[in-house]
Order: C-alpha cells, then sequence, then structure tokens
C-alpha cells in the first residue's frame, strides 16, 4: 500500500475529504466491513433437503464450503413452508456440526461400567452374529396348532420417524425376511 | 398447531387473514391458543363427550348437509335388528364377551350382510388384541353379503342416521360441560360456528395431533371427527377435511412403509397363523368376497411386493414365496415386546433414532426391559439415555439397576444426519421429498440404508451354503442394491426404484399402482408408492417453486396416491359431477371431454361418468358406482357406522380415561372395555374413579411438547441454541392450584403416580384454570416430556416416567395425555427413598397387580344412566 | 453541531446524511406482533447465522422467555405476556376455588431487537468509529474497530447494545449487514413462520404496516397501534418498528424514546461558551502575569 492509499483509508482523511463529515457513516467504514459478504456466496455446494424435525416438511438449503455445513436456512421455493424454518429447523445447523455428536462406535461389554472403543467393522461382524444367534435362539416354527410361524421371537426394533422411506423399506425387507416380527416404530406411539 | 408445527401455522394465519375463524380446543392455553380466534377449554380426556356434543348438536338442529350426507355416507343403511346401543347397555354395545373383553360385531352389521369372516377361529381363540382392522391393513373391513338394505328418507329406526341420532342424545351441552368442563355458552359457539361454515359454499378443516392420539379411546377420537366432517360435508373438499399433524419428518412415510409389526408396505397385513395358511386365503380376507373397491386389487400389490423381495425365486406356483412371510399371532407391538423383554423372552433390541427411555410411556419399564436383553443396538446422532441407561438411568440412583450385575451388551453405532445422506422424507401431507445429500458422514457415522444393506450381506455372507429351510428366505432375498464411494453407501435411488415397481416384462418402471399384475410379471415394494418414478423420473425430488405453480402446487414432490393433494376428491362434486358451488369448486366431470377434471388428480378413475352403476360382479374400482367418492370402502361410502373394522364399538362413545380422578357421568361404564391392559408387578395401575383409593390421586395431568423442543429430545437438549430457549422441566399450575398446595412460582414440586414421582420447578400461569366438572372443581396440571438425566446440555426428570402402560385396543397406542397423579410442593426423594415413597402412595391407594386392570363394569356405582 | 441541518433530531435519510452518494433504499424490519407466535426462530436463525454466543441455561420464569432482555448474546429477543383481567366468577364446590380462565386473558409475543434509529445516539457517541452508519441506513457496530470503550451502551435509549463479557467488545443486530450486502434478507426475518417479523424498504414497511393496523381496527381489535414507525418522534423513527396491540411498556419499551445526543449541540455550545470563557480566563490570567 502506498502512502497516498493508506493515508485515503485513514478515517479522518476520508471524513474530511468526503461527504460523511461527521464521521458516522462511509468515513468510518472498515476494510473488514468494506469487504463484508454473506457467507453463503462462498459455498462450493448448495444441496436441497428437508427439515428433520417435524411432519410439516420445510424445504431447507444446506450450504457447504470445504466439506463444512456453513449455513442452513429455508427454501423459499417450496410451496409448503416459503422460506421460512421454525426455531427447530433454524437450529439444523447447529444440530449436524454439533461437536456432541457420536462420531465413533462405543461397545459396552456385558457387566462393564465404561465404554470402550470397537471399530465399526467389527461392530458389523459381532451385530450380524449375535442377530444370528438368536434367531436360531427364539425360532419358531409352528404354533400350538400347528399352523406355520416361521419367525423369531427374540429379535426386536424400535424405529425413529426420521428415517428415510428407503431406509425403512431395508429394514422391513431384512427383518422379515429373518423372520423377525417385533419391528416397530414411533408411528405406534 | 403453533406450538409444534410453527412453520405450517403461517397458513393458518393467512387464513385469518382472509376472514377464517380459529378454534383451539385444549386442555392448555398454548401459543396456538393465544392466536386463536376462542380458546376452549376442556378437560383432558374428554374429547369424545365435546365432539358428541357436536354431533349431537347437528343431529337435533338438523344442520347436516343433507344432500351430501344421503350421497356420500352410510346414513340411509339399516343396520341389524339385534343390535344394542350404549343407550340400552349403560355403555356397552352389543356383543361383549364379558369375560375376554372382546365384542363379536356380528350384530353390528347391515341388515342382510354377513360379519365379516376375517376373524377366523384363531383370532377368535387368541387374546383380543389382535384386532380385526390388522387383518385388513388398515382400511376397515370388507362387506360380505347382497346390498345393503337403506331408506333414503332416514326416518327407519334402525338407520344409521336414527342410530347415531339416539347414539349421541345425551351429549347435550349441558353434559358437555358436566364432563369436560366446558362452558356452554363456548361449545355452543364452537357448535354455531363449525356448521355454518360447512355446506355447499364452506368448508370447515379439523386438525388434530397426538393429544387425539395417545388415549386408551384414540381411535374412535378420529372417529368421532369424522363423523363430524362427513355429517357437515366437509370431507374430500378443498378447505375440509381431517388433518393429521405428524409430529416426526417422515412418520407418514414409517406408516407407508412400515417398521410396525401387523403391517406390510402399503397397508398390506402380515399374514396370521391359522388364519392365512396360503396366499388365496390371505387375499381372501384382504379383498373381501365381492374384491370391491381399491382393496380389490390386493392381490396385484401382493404378487408385485414379492416379487420385488424374492425376484426370481417367487414364482406363481410357490405362492410367490408367501410362505417366507413369518406369521403373527397377536400382539406383538413395542409395548407388548416390552414386557416381554421384562420377562427375559427377548434377547436382542435394535433403536434407530429412537430414545424409548425417555419417549415412550413408562420409562421405567423401558429401562428395565433394556437391562434384561443379551445386546442392544443403538443407531442415533448423540449417546442418548437409551444407550447409556447402565451408567446413568434412574434406576442406578436408585440401585434397581446395577452395573456389575447388568448382562447387556451395548453397542451405540453413530448414525448419518439428514445432510449426510440422500433419500426421501414422507410426511404430513403424504408427501414425498426427496433430500440431496449435501455431503459425506464423518468417521464411523453412516446412514441407516449403510447399517441395514451391510448388516444383510454379512449375515447372507455368514448364512451361504446353508441347508436350512429356514434360511431361505434370506438368501433368496434380492439384495444387489449398487455401492458407492468409500463407505460403500448403497444407493438410495435404486432402493426408491425397487419401491416404486418394475414392469419385469419390458424392464422399465411402471406409472401407476393400477398396472401391477397378480402374475408375478411385475414387480413394486410398495404399491402405494408405484408413479412416484412415473415416466423415469423421480417425481418426489420435483421441486418447481411454489411461485410458479397454482395453490395446489402440485408439482412439488409427490404425494401418494397418484400424486393426490386431497383424498376422494371426488366428494368436491355432486352426484351428478358438478361443483357444490363455484366457490368451492376443485374436481368435477367434464360431460364434452368424457372425464373428471379440476386443480388436482381426480381420486377416481378418470373416464367414470357420474351415472356409472356397477354390473353385477364387478370387482374392484369397477365395483364402485360413479356417484361413491370414498373409493377405497366396499360399498364406496363414508362410514358414520363402522359394521366392523373396530374392536371398540361401531360408534365413538364417552369413556374416561384409565386413570381418572372423575366418574364416567353418561354411563355406569367407566372405561373403555375392551382397552388393553398389562398386569403385572411393574406396571401397576391407578384405581378407577369409582373404586376406592381414587382420591390418592386427586389432580389430572397432561404431557405435551414445547416449541424449542423435539420429542424425547435427542435432537434438541444437545442443541446449545435450543436448550437455552427452554432450560429446564417444568409444570405449569393455575394461581388456585398453586394456592391449594403450597406452591410458590419457580420453586420445587413433584407430581406422583403409581409408577414414580417426578419433580421440576413450578410455572404458575394464569393460562392453567380449574375446571368445573359436574358439581366439583377439577385441577388440571402441564408436563412437557422433553428431559431426561443423561446426555443433553439441560436434563431433568422424564415426565413419561409418571405414564402406566394400557393401550388403545384398535392400535396398541398408550394413554400418555391423560393421567391422574397427586401433586406436592418441595423436591422429591432420591435414591431407594424414592421407591418407597411412590410404594407408600401405592399402599395408601390399595393398589395391587390387579387393581385397575378389569374395565368392564356392570355395576353403576356413581354414574347417571 | 448542527452542520448541514438537523443531524441529530428529525426526519431525514440517514445514509445519505452520512455521506453515501446515491444510497440504496433505506430498509428495516415491520415487526406485527398480533401474528406472533413466539417460537424464537428469529432468535435462533440469528444466532446461528451470526454465531452469536449462548447466553446461559436459567429458567427465568418470565412466561416462556429464558433469554431475558437483548444484550450483546441476544440480538433478537421475543418477550411473552401473560395479561388477564380476571372477571367475577360463580362461586364453585369442592376447593371453593373459582373455575375457568379469566374471560380477557391474552399471551402477547412480541420479538425485538436494535431499532436502527434513524438518530442513534450509540453512533453518535462512539469515540473509535467502530459504530457506523451503512449506506443501507442501518446501525452496525465493526467488531475489528470496537475497542470496548463502552460509552455507546448507556447512550443508547432502548437498552439495546450491550458490552460481552467474554471480550469487552460492544455487541447488537448487524441487520444482517453481510446478507443485505449481498442482496439477501436478514436470518430472522426470513425465518420468521408467520411473517410476523418482514423485512423491506422502511417507506414500503410503513405504508404496510398503516394497512394492517387498519385492517385489525375493522377486525375490531382496537389496541392495534404502531410503534417507532414516526420519523417525528425522538429517535427520528425507528428502522426496526413495530405493531403493538397494547401500551410499549407492557411489553418493555420506553414510552417515548428521545435519542441521548439531542441535546448535544446545546451541550456543545455551552461547552464551547464555558471554553471561550475559562480561555479568555486563562489568556487574561496569563496576561495578568506578565503584569
Amino acid at each position: 500500500m502506498d502512502l497516498r492509499s493508506w493515508i485515503e483509508r485513514w478515517p479522518v482523511a476520508r471524513q474530511v475529504t468526503g461527504h460523511d463529515r461527521l464521521g458516522r457513516g462511509a468515513a468510518a467504514m472498515s476494510a473488514r466491513s468494506a469487504q463484508l459478504r454473506a457467507r453463503t456466496e462462498d459455498a462450493d455446494t448448495v444441496s436441497r433437503s428437508v427439515c428433520p424435525y417435524c411432519a410439516v416438511g420445510c424445504g431447507q438449503k444446506v450450504y457447504v464450503h470445504h466439506d463444512r455445513v456453513t449455513q442452513i436456512e429455508g427454501d423459499p421455493d417450496s410451496p409448503i413452508s416459503r422460506g421460512r424454518l421454525c426455531p427447530k429447523g433454524a437450529a439444523s445447523k447447529d444440530l449436524v456440526t454439533s461437536p456432541l455428536r457420536q462420531t465413533k462406535v462405543r461397545y459396552r461389554p456385558p457387566f462393564a461400567t465404561e465404554w470402550q472403543d470397537l471399530e465399526l467393522d467389527t461392530a458389523m461382524d459381532m451385530i450380524a452374529d449375535r442377530v444370528i444367534a438368536a434367531r436360531r435362539e427364539g425360532w419358531q416354527d409352528v404354533d400350538e396348532h400347528g399352523d406355520r410361524l416361521a419367525r423369531t421371537m427374540a429379535i426386536a426394533s424400535l424405529g425413529g420417524a426420521t428415517l428415510d422411506n428407503e431406509e425403512n423399506y431395508l429394514i422391513k425387507k431384512l427383518f422379515t425376511a429373518l423372520g423377525a416380527i417385533q419391528i416397530e416404530n414411533q408411528a405406534r406411539i | 398447531m403453533a406450538e409444534c408445527h410453527p412453520v405450517g401455522f403461517q397458513w393458518v394465519v393467512e387464513a385469518q387473514a382472509r376472514g377464517a375463524k380459529v378454534f383451539h380446543v385444549d386442555p392448555r392455553f398454548t401459543r396456538t391458543s393465544a392466536l386463536a380466534d376462542t380458546h376452549v377449554p376442556l378437560r383432558a380426556g374428554t374429547d369424545i363427550a365435546f365432539l358428541g356434543g357436536v354431533v349431537n348438536h347437528i343431529l337435533q338442529n338438523e344442520l347436516d348437509f343433507r344432500e351430501y350426507v344421503l350421497a356420500y355416507t352410510n346414513a340411509s343403511t339399516i343396520v341389524d335388528e339385534h343390535f344394542e346401543d350404549t343407550e340400552d347397555l349403560d355403555g356397552l354395545f352389543s356383543g361383549l364377551d364379558h369375560e375376554r373383553r372382546v365384542y363379536d360385531p356380528t350384530t353390528w352389521q347391515y341388515e342382510g350382510m354377513q360379519a365379516t369372516p376375517a376373524a377366523g377361529r384363531r383370532t377368535q381363540g387368541e387374546a383380543h388384541h389382535q384386532a380385526a382392522s390388522h387383518e385388513h391393513g388398515s382400511h376397515g373391513s370388507t362387506l360380505e353379503g347382497g346390498e345393503p338394505r337403506r331408506d333414503p328418507t332416514l326416518q327407519d329406526p334402525r338407520c344409521v342416521y336414527q342410530i347415531l341420532k339416539r347414539h349421541f342424545s345425551r351429549y347435550t351441552p349441558e353434559m358437555v360441560e358436566q364432563v369436560c368442563g366446558t362452558p356452554q355458552e363456548v361449545f355452543l359457539e364452537l357448535c354455531e360456528q363449525w356448521a355454518g361454515n360447512s355446506g355447499r359454499e364452506r368448508t370447515t378443516a379439523l386438525v388434530y395431533s397426538v393429544g387425539w392420539t395417545q388415549h386408551t379411546v384414540g381411535v374412535q377420537y378420529i372417529r368421532t371427527g369424522s363423523i363430524i366432517q362427513l355429517l357437515l360435508g366437509n370431507m374430500g373438499r378443498p378447505g375440509g377435511g381431517i388433518l393429521a399433524l405428524r409430529g416426526h419428518a417422515s412418520i407418514q412415510g414409517s406408516t407407508d412403509i412400515p417398521t410396525l409389526y401387523n403391517l406390510l408396505p402399503g397397508y398390506l397385513p402380515m399374514p396370521h397363523a391359522g388364519n392365512h395358511p396360503d396366499l388365496s386365503t390371505y387375499l381372501d380376507t384382504v379383498m373381501g368376497q365381492r374384491k370391491a373397491g381399491y382393496w380389490g386389487r390386493a392381490d396385484t400389490y401382493m404378487a408385485s411386493l414379492l416379487k420385488a423381495w424374492w425376484g426370481d425365486a417367487a414364482q406363481a406356483d410357490n405362492d410367490f414365496c408367501f410362505d417366507y412371510l413369518p406369521r403373527v399371532n397377536g400382539d406383538h407391538g413395542t409395548y407388548q415386546t416390552v414386557m416381554d423383554m421384562i420377562e427375559g423372552k427377548v434377547k436382542g433390541y435394535f433403536l434407530l433414532g429412537q430414545n424409548p427411555a425417555v419417549g415412550s410411556a413408562h420409562g421405567k419399564a423401558q429401562r428395565l426391559g433394556m437391562a434384561n436383553l443379551d445386546w442392544l443396538v443403538v443407531r442415533d446422532l448423540f449417546a442418548i439415555e437409551s444407550a447409556t441407561w447402565w451408567k446413568d438411568g434412574p434406576e442406578i440412583v436408585t440401585g434397581e439397576i446395577v452395573p456389575e450385575e447388568c448382562r447387556t451388551e451395548v453397542f451405540l453405532l453413530p448414525a448419518a444426519a439428514h445432510v449426510e445422506k440422500e433419500g426421501t422424507f414422507t410426511q404430513t401431507q403424504r408427501l414425498l421429498q426427496w433430500r440431496e445429500r449435501a455431503l459425506a458422514p464423518k468417521d464411523d457415522c453412516r446412514s441407516e440404508l449403510w447399517f441395514f444393506f451391510h448388516l444383510g450381506r454379512i449375515i447372507r455372507d455368514k448364512l451361504s451354503g446353508s441347508t436350512d429351510e429356514r434360511d431361505r428366505p434370506v438368501l433368496d432375498l434380492t439384495w444387489g442394491y449398487p455401492t458407492a464411494g468409500e463407505h460403500d453407501e448403497p444407493s438410495a435411488d435404486a432402493v426408491l426404484r425397487e419401491i416404486n415397481g418394475y414392469d419385469l416384462t419390458t424392464g422399465s418402471l411402471l406409472d401407476s399402482f393400477t398396472g401391477m399384475r397378480g402374475d408375478g410379471t411385475t414387480s413394486g415394494g410398495c404399491w402405494i408408492y408405484t408413479g412416484v418414478y412415473a415416466g423415469g423420473v423421480n417425481q418426489a425430488a420435483r421441486r418447481t417453486p411454489g411461485s410458479e405453480q397454482g395453490h395446489v402446487a402440485g408439482e412439488w414432490g409427490w404425494a401418494w396416491p397418484a400424486n393426490r393433494r386431497i383424498l376422494y376428491n371426488r366428494a368436491s362434486a355432486d352426484p351428478e359431477g358438478r361443483p357444490w358451488s363455484e366457490r368451492k369448486a376443485y374436481v368435477w366431470w367434464d360431460a364434452e371431454g368424457g372425464e373428471w377434471t379440476g386443480e388436482d388428480v381426480p381420486d377416481f378413475e378418470r373416464d367414470k361418468p357420474p351415472d356409472y352403476r356397477p354390473p353385477a360382479g364387478a370387482v374392484a374400482e369397477a365395483a364402485i358406482a360413479g356417484d361413491d367418492p370414498f373409493v377405497m370402502q366396499a360399498d364406496g361410502k363414508g362410514w358414520l357406522f363402522v359394521p366392523s373394522g373396530l374392536l371398540d364399538g361401531p360408534l365413538p362413545t364417552h369413556y374416561e380415561p384409565a386413570e381418572s380422578p372423575v366418574a364416567n357421568a353418561l354411563y355406569g361404564q367407566q372405561t373403555n372395555p375392551t382397552r388393553q391392559v398389562f398386569p403385572h408387578p411393574v406396571n401397576p395401575s391407578q384405581p378407577e374413579s369409582t373404586q376406592p383409593g381414587n382420591d390418592v390421586f386427586p389432580f389430572v395431568f397432561t404431557t405435551s411438547r414445547l416449541t424449542e423442543h423435539h420429542t424425547a429430545g435427542g435432537m434438541s437438549r444437545y442443541v446449545p441454541y435450543l436448550a437455552e430457549l427452554q432450560p429446564e422441566l417444568f409444570i405449569e399450575v393455575s394461581p388456585q392450584l398453586a394456592a391449594e398446595r403450597g406452591l410458590a412460582h419457580l420453586d420445587w414440586a413433584h407430581l406422583v403416580t403409581a409408577r414414580s414421582a417426578v419433580e421440576a420447578r413450578v410455572l404458575v400461569t394464569e393460562r392453567l384454570a380449574p375446571l368445573r366438572v359436574g358439581d366439583r372443581v377439577v385441577h388440571q396440571v402441564c408436563i412437557p416430556f422433553h428431559w431426561a438425566h443423561g446426555g443433553g446440555l439441560t436434563t431433568g426428570d422424564s415426565a413419561n416416567d409418571l405414564v402406566g402402560i394400557t393401550l388403545d385396543p384398535n392400535v396398541h397406542i398408550q394413554e400418555t395425555k391423560v393421567g391422574a397423579c397427586d401433586l406436592r410442593p418441595g423436591r422429591r426423594p432420591t435414591g431407594e427413598a424414592l421407591l418407597r415413597y411412590v410404594d407408600g402412595y401405592r399402599r395408601r391407594a390399595g393398589i395391587t397387580i390387579e387393581t385397575g386392570n378389569h374395565p368392564v363394569r356392570t355395576d353403576r356405582p356413581g354414574a347417571t344412566p | 453541531m448542527t452542520l448541514g441541518g438537523n443531524r441529530l433530531f428529525g426526519p431525514l435519510d440517514p445514509a445519505a446524511d452520512a455521506g453515501y452518494e446515491a444510497p440504496p433504499p433505506r430498509v428495516g424490519f415491520f415487526t406485527d406482533t398480533s401474528i406472533c407466535i413466539g417460537c424464537k426462530a428469529c432468535e435462533v436463525a440469528c444466532k446461528e447465522w451470526n454465531g452469536v454466543p449462548g447466553d446461559g441455561l436459567d429458567l427465568l420464569g418470565m412466561s416462556y422467555d429464558n433469554t431475558g432482555a437483548l444484550g450483546a448474546d441476544t440480538w433478537r429477543h421475543v418477550a411473552f405476556i401473560e395479561q388477564s383481567r380476571p372477571v367475577e366468577q360463580p362461586a364453585t364446590g369442592g376447593a371453593g376455588a373459582p373455575a375457568g380462565l379469566p374471560a380477557d386473558l391474552r399471551w402477547l409475543m412480541m420479538s425485538d431487537i436494535c431499532k436502527h434509529c434513524t438518530h442513534a445516539a450509540c453512533l453518535d457517541v462512539c469515540p473509535t468509529g467502530s459504530l457506523f452508519r451503512t449506506e443501507f441506513g442501518t446501525v452496525v457496530v465493526q467488531e475489528d474497530i470496537c475497542n470496548g470503550c463502552g460509552y455507546c451502551i448507556p447512550a443508547c435509549p432502548y437498552g439495546v447494545i450491550d458490552q460481552r463479557k467474554a471480550d469487552g467488545r460492544a455487541w447488537k443486530c448487524t441487520m444482517c449487514y453481510d446478507r443485505l450486502k449481498v442482496g439477501l434478507e436478514p436470518a430472522c426475518s426470513k425465518a420468521c413462520p408467520t411473517d410476523s417479523i418482514q423485512f423491506g424498504t422502511l417507506d414500503e414497511l410503513r405504508e404496510r404496516a398503516g394497512r394492517r393496523v387498519e385492517q385489525l381496527e375493522r377486525a375490531g381489535v382496537t389496541s392495534a397501534r404502531l410503534y417507532g414507525d414516526d420519523p417525528n418522534d425522538g429517535v427520528g423513527g425507528d428502522g426496526a418498528f413495530f405493531l403493538l396491540l397494547d401500551e410499549p411498556e407492557v411489553y418493555g419499551l420506553p414510552p417515548d424514546p428521545v435519542v441521548t445526543t439531542r441535546d448535544l449541540p446545546a451541550m456543545w455550545r455551552r461547552a464551547a461558551g464555558a471554553a471561550v470563557t475559562l480561555t479568555v480566563a486563562a489568556v487574561a490570567a496569563f496576561a495578568g502575569s506578565r503584569r
């Protein structure tokens, strides 16, 4: 920066030379203020999403910059919500970027008093083994009348209602094929 | 609605600006009440008495929309001569087996028609819990026999209209005031406005939420609303209808593609042991002998589903693998399952974004059940209380769970958030909306799609080569979804295409469920969703801006079925197919064009003229006349009276909540005689109002939500900007109750029931007021249920710990919206002292395992029949 | 200090007055409290966008208000007012307590915010030039300039601007200056579910507000009145004004706010006079001493 422009950037100089003689407006604008712009302008991607809280189905736009969610706000195109969000929907960024989120698998062995670490692959394998064993253990071929049951009563599931349709579909499909029938959802509650 | 669905409420505010009047009927004065034109207070748990009063007002003053009622409902249908009403039997209907508390609906039938044969030998032999509605998916029931007899003059004493009139005749404004505590003038203002704002030129919408469903009579609450809306001609018309405001993003989708024990996708019932030995028997009960209405096509829905699941293994000669489906034979719902856990019958439990330790009724039962499992898998965004009860749950403090003695193995697997995966939600208006993925989940976070696809893959690997017949359904399963990315994320798009279904002869996606066939040449995972990929386009991902389309906005997302935005919209036109009025024109018959047209997709065959009459032997939609709009019903009519399909009666009847300090002023029968009970030491119930010890719990309480939090708190108590807005559990009490019990604003107080005691800070507010009920004053207390002691930025007791387990018999939903309690100043005892404290209450009330679990009463203490 | 006219009092276009050539139209908020549902979406959307820190987990017992007031960490604040004038109730049995809700129970809700005054005392007293008038006519604290002197805090007639304990600097609503710069509306008004908070050019908002009052009056809501819309009021009119359903005091608003620097010119004149006198005296003294 040369001396001249340095001087010109000095608020007093701007105050004296510009129209803002009281130094309360243009002359007082800092370099940061001059360059400010909404961070959504810098987003690498903007995804069209839907609020995960209640069932109104408000449209959301999700702004991502450098692999981080930088803003979630209402989608004005939505004929349902017209760009608006309630406090929960407006807190969606806080929800998905929360440092309190669980990001690693935790494991509590029988009778333990604390969590342990566990690799995801190991956990998947252990769960698969337990499903197979419990399925066999709780298997019922027929009822007391000899009518076909073809089911296991040892495995149960309760799903939340923020699951996607595609997810519910795979859950129902897999569990039904396994013969597990106690497959339930918040929709019962 | 403003409280729990604020953004949806913008349309109410807009309607108000255009002159609409809003009545808010609620025990609480909420943020919705603040903006409503009139808040109508009532005692929690008395809505059928209230709504029955509205029905009575309409019928006594002949305010019904007669032309609509005659043409579109079963008002004129004659009912069997042996039917006896609650008027005759002091609160019971004919057909009750007093011992087993099960109704035989034979006498509820239309004259000359048979009882549905669905209730086969096994259902009759079981506990009453197996709802007939489950036999038919969720579409009520079939009608068998010939044409029912009708009296279009509505004068026959046995026609539905007259039965309805007699049934509700005692629901007078005086009785409403006496039961509900609602002042007569406020009640009558609502009646007059509701009826006055309905008819040809105007419609009224009815909106409800879980304040109606979470009762032992929840289904009948909604039935009463339906009766009113049918009588006033508000169904299938713009600005009318009954809107269920659902509380979770895809709770509608969770029912459509059900993770529910009694349903297969698209409301097809799960097959029943004994009743459904093979596919054709199964289809007989689903379709009915007459195969009338769209359920008459159920063979195509079912074959397509089985083809979607078992592919080439599913062939006509093996019933399309029908026998791969496990059979149900009783209640296998979540509450029965929890009781089974406590009994040690369940080994493993998956919790998928769900926090029953806080969100389900009777938190202690939930936690004790989980403490008696071999293993538990919790998948969530946060370390919720249902994952940590073994180290910081309330039972650790009381000593009821000792970590070193608890064998449950717990896996806590981090889940992906809504922006970290793609897929569809189905929202409250049956609308599917596709979400794009914004970014990949971090570390071990994964979608449920990933978890179940890979779990299935690993299990199939481990079972491969098995010759055990029991493993065939797993090994034959179509499970070849394409995956992508470093985590091998399965394609949600491929799953949605499978749900939509294919024509297997051409490989192209189906455009409509009417393209499904029963011969195995089509597939489709959920028939009501067929069309979501019509034209090979993901219709749920459509986002034509609202500003660029009309008010129906049919090009935003996709609504099932067939992108219809208002169900049964044929009823928006008169029997001849003309709009009831210009003002309320929506869908109408274009005689020149020979088709139904209008602003929405007609909920009718496009080319079926209003004067169409089904020929003898017609099936499916062809069996529905051109002026019968309710196309899912076998007779095409809206049912004011339900001849079969409900377990607790063909008409709604006011019963007191299972736990109430008030006696039933209408009948000797106090509570729903068929409600489901779970006598067990863990689940003590309180005495009914007419039994000794009832006065130990003199106050009514209701649980609720707050705008700033979400259900069991798993998505709000961990979010700083939400937690600070409602940072602590509180109870709301009226100034009068505060004075009576010595409570001061912001001091501690606690509620006590037979299950537990829950402490909270006191908010004294005039928004709650004592109600005059009969000759006494009843105090109500409100408590939100978002809190728990575990994770989260704000902690507190769980309101659901107060609630016992007793259920609506039709749908197995718990009574969390009303109970009876005591209220005391100060904090509750802790540790073992808490157990002794609650035990003291049980002893004072004389509670045993039998208490409150024998709902059928033939004596009439305290009642005024 | 009346250079160029009445810059510290009365109606004017503040952006032009602050030296912007051909500034965009002045923008602001019209908050219609008659349709506020107290959901606090505005509070959350503001915090999400501006990264405002949490304000503590305290149950205040002020109805459903647990943030208490506007401050350094609360730039939008929703007030809840439970109102009733209990009426005579028929005597009842049981406990003898009166039954039924008070006849005229009202639950008023109002989302408060910095008023972005036409004559902003906070700005006038800021010695560092941190507080400044933007081209949109709004008043913004520049966080890179503020040195935490705190002069602005007692200057605000509404008690809005506040010092953050953690860093000592003054903070308040910026009307999302960064969003305005790229043509976006502020986060709070964008989120507001019922459009209780409306953003727009001030002239248009004032017209709209006038129509709304008339509409409510026609509907029998005679208590509706505007607050902060009048360019002739003590602060030259607010950039953020309100439709209220009761007296301002009910919502915790000053009934007749006056820019605290209104008397500055007179004070300066007096101060200048005193200075001249002093100088004369000093000169006289010097002169005297030389004598």
